[in-house]
């Protein structure tokens, strides 16, 4: 019940409407749709090339992370065999049958290699096991399982079955497994690999270790640098500016390479040492193709990136403030301490994450110049991606990285917030 | 001024001289002694050296000659946070990281305060300022006055003996800043400290100070109380700048005492104070302030020095009536005379005579 003269009792007030009695909420609406509309369809074109050349690609690279369709799709025998039994289940005669028979039409349909390679992931050297018996599966007689162990009594190995198996079902987990050097045991229970094959793990904390080890050397480098930037006269600044942006323009290519030829053992900076009697001729530093070299030319690489925000940032810090600090009897350190650098938080914020987040994905400068010691994840992502050709392993480590990166990012939120970055 | 003797110089500037480009002098030759408890206004047009001057007494620049003496001791080698003077930005400055507590709180832990010390000296600073319930507010969520309150109480809460401030007011609108004004002069009378206020603001540097250094060019061109320097202005600068002034060119025909002859360029011979000029024949700016003239419309009177003036316009402004009239060459003589009833309203082109007390015009250097 509405009563226009008890307004204050709880009741709806009365709705507004326009001249003409519409009500004003539609009346807006339909003012606002059309710029909408209009908004929208100057977006979509981008929209549109995002979602083609961004999102879908990396939907379904995540997809492979997971999919695994090499093996059920070529062995639908054995799959349903697996189906309903456990893990770590004997096979019977019944499997081997299934088998036999899914070798047979792989051999036919020329997929034997594929399966073969699909359990060589998890159990490396099987895959020849699959290509041979696959050429010898259609002169096999019962009972199978004796022909299979004549053929390689490597046939009834549990640890074989146990791949074989998790490699059966649709969406494994075995990828993200192995991301992490962990694997199933014959029994389905999860297991570490052997010592000298855990790689993975060793180089995600290699990966953030040095990444958060650069954004640290980039902003110690980098804050006088923006410093300067800020405070010095416009025609100087501007100068200064100039030497900053110049590597960036230039190839990454390029400065990776220059990097190479200053710190190689025979390069320019050992040969000046050399020549100035410092260090040995036998003697020289290693400087190249080990961490070091990562972390040098990662450094130089990516100082731009901290440089930048941090410069955004203090340019809008007025010097009124050092000086009102100093006129309360703050000495020029505290004044830093105290003023400065607390307003500089949300430069070092942005420029640290923007860093920390290059250089965890950086691949070609640490591929060029780390050596064994200073590769980075990414390396081996690309390896499965151009050599191994084990794409679902790829995407199983990126998803892995782009996780990490993620959680990091809402740490920073948390601790600092996102709305106090500043990008420039 | 000489009547500042030594003994009583709480700040001294000798023959300090300040040159940024090594070409020109922006500050030329300052000498200036201000006493314990005085409030001074250094007041001029931008770039007139005032602000130079009050960042060397800051500490923020170095003098490039000169010396520039604290209680007697020279500080051109102190570092600003060594020097105890207290500091009011024209922007404010506050720290805008910390609450308003802790802004206060800023200069008492760097000099080793204890924590219940600190709270009585920033809730009395506050108070002061009427802005006791403020302290856990960051700055941004302050008006523009309230920040202004906070930052002098900032500047006060360490007890120094010198407040310098930077056109503190500058960023108020005129209501807020008149009121402002007299809160720091209220709080400069019960304090009893030594204020340096830099402004271009006239009005407000008559309403606050005891002395007013009038700077320009590099050079103090008059330092003098706020009546002395609105009454007798020393020289045509100072009295173009400070309040509103009507100009009337002549040549000097005799000096006697303090009395000068002055023909003007219509020919008529007037009577005006000398103030700075010597040599007759030299040309001579007479100047006459507003509310001085007045506006005769029923002929001459005797004991005023009388001229043939018409009137071009009339301005209504409330309080005042502002008439605009041509004098003696002069298409912008300005007279102000106060809103009282039964005033007869003059017309553009109404020929009429105006006088003044021949010792209210004053005979200057053009």
């Amino acid at each position: 019940m509405t009563h226009a003269d008890q307004p204050d009792q709880g009741q709806e007030p009365e709705l507004l409407r326009t001249a003409d009695g519409l009500l004003l909420q539609t009346a807006l609406n339909r003012v606002s749709r059309r710029a909408k509309i209009k908004a929208f369809l100057l977006v979509l074109p981008l929209l549109a090339f995002i979602l083609v050349s961004f999102v879908a690609p990396i939907g379904q690279m995540l997809l492979r992370s997971v999919n695994n369709d090499q093996f059920y799709s070529n062995m639908p025998e054995l799959t349903l065999w697996f189906a309903d039994k456990e893990f770590g289940v004997e096979p019977d005669e019944m499997a081997f049958t299934a088998l036999a028979a899914d070798l047979t039409f792989a051999a036919k349909e020329r997929t034997a290699g594929s399966v073969g390679t699909r359990v060589n992931y998890d159990l490396p050297g099987s895959r020849s096991l699959f290509t041979s018996a696959a050429r010898k599966a259609k002169g096999l007689n019962p009972p199978f399982k004796d022909a299979f162990i004549k053929i390689n009594k490597d046939w009834v190995d549990p640890e074989l079955w146990a791949a074989m198996h998790a490699a059966s079902a649709t969406y494994t987990s075995s990828f993200y497994l192995a991301a992490v050097d962990r694997k199933r045991d014959t029994d389905g229970s999860i297991i570490q690999v052997d010592e000298n094959r855990r790689i993975y793990v060793q180089l995600f904390w290699r990966t953030l270790w040095l990444s958060g080890l650069i954004a640290v050397l980039c902003l110690l480098l980098g804050f006088p640098v923006a410093h300067l930037l800020a405070t010095l006269p416009m025609r100087k600044a501007s100068l200064l500016m100039i030497l900053v942006l110049l590597p960036f323009w230039t190839s990454l290519l390029v400065r990776t390479t220059a990097w190479m030829v200053i710190l190689q053992g025979q390069g320019v900076f050992n040969n000046i040492l050399v020549s100035l009697g410092i260090v040995a001729d036998d003697n020289r530093f290693e400087l190249m193709y080990n961490q070091t070299g990562s972390i040098v030319a990662m450094t130089h690489i990516l100082l731009p990136f901290m440089i930048l925000p941090l410069y955004s940032v203090m340019r809008t810090i007025p010097p009124s403030y050092a000086r009102a600090a100093r006129s309360l009897g703050a000495t020029s350190w505290t004044t830093f301490r105290r003023i400065y650098l607390p307003q500089t938080i949300p430069g070092i914020g942005a420029g640290g994450l923007l860093v920390f987040i290059l250089a965890v994905g950086y691949y070609i400068t640490p591929a060029l110049v780390g050596g064994a010691s200073g590769q980075l994840i990414s390396n081996q992502i690309a390896f499965h991606m151009q050599d191994s050709l084990n794409w679902s392993m790829a995407s199983a480590l990126a998803a892995i990285l782009l996780a990490a990166v993620l959680v990091l990012y809402w740490l920073y939120d948390r601790l600092i917030g996102i709305d106090n970055m500043k990008l420039g | 001024m000489k009547d500042t003797g030594q003994n009583t110089a709480f700040v001294e500037f000798k023959s300090v001289q300040k040159s940024y480009d090594g070409v020109s002098l922006v500050v030329k030759d300052l000498n200036l002694a201000i006493k314990k408890g005085e409030f001074l206004t250094m007041l001029g047009p931008s770039g007139s050296g005032k602000t130079t001057c009050l960042m060397m007494l800051a500490g923020f620049e170095t003098a490039t000659n000169g010396e520039i003496l604290l209680d007697g001791r020279p500080i051109n080698q102190v570092p600003p946070h060594k020097r105890g003077i207290g500091m009011v930005f024209q922007n404010y400055a506050l720290f805008p990281h910390m609450t308003v507590g802790e802004n206060l709180a800023f200069p008492l832990e760097v000099r080793g305060m204890g924590k219940s010390e600190r709270e009585e000296k920033i809730n009395r600073a506050l108070d002061m300022v009427q802005m006791g319930d403020f302290s856990h507010r960051r700055p941004a969520q302050l008006s523009g006055g309230q920040q202004q309150r906070i930052a002098l109480a900032r500047a006060l809460v360490f007890d120094p003996a010198v407040v310098l401030m930077d056109e503190p007011l500058g960023a108020l609108d005129k209501q807020l800043r008149e009121h402002m004004q007299y809160e720091i002069k209220h709080l400069h009378n019960s304090l009893g400290i030594s204020v340096v206020y830099v402004t271009h603001d006239q009005g407000e540097a008559l309403t606050m100070s005891d002395r007013i250094a009038v700077f320009d060019d590099g050079r103090i061109q008059q330092l003098a109380s706020p009546q002395e320097l609105y009454e007798r202005p020393q020289n045509s600068f100072v009295a173009g700048f400070i309040g509103e002034n009507n100009r009337i060119m002549g040549t000097l025909v005799s000096v006697k005492g303090d009395h000068a002859r002055v023909k003007l360029q219509t020919g008529e011979v007037i009577t005006a104070a000398a103030v700075n000029v010597t040599t007759p024949g030299q040309q001579t700016m007479v100047s006459v302030r507003p509310e001085r003239a007045t506006i005769l419309t029923n002929g001459d009177q005797d004991d005023l020095q009388t001229l043939d003036a018409e009137v071009i316009e009339v301005v209504y402004m409330g309080d005042l009536f502002r008439t605009v009239l041509k004098v003696a060459g002069n298409e912008n003589f300005v007279v102000k005379t106060r809103n009282t009833t039964g005033q007869n309203l003059l017309t553009p082109g109404q020929k009429v005579k105006i006088g003044w007390v021949a010792s209210d015009a004053r005979a200057l250097d053009p």
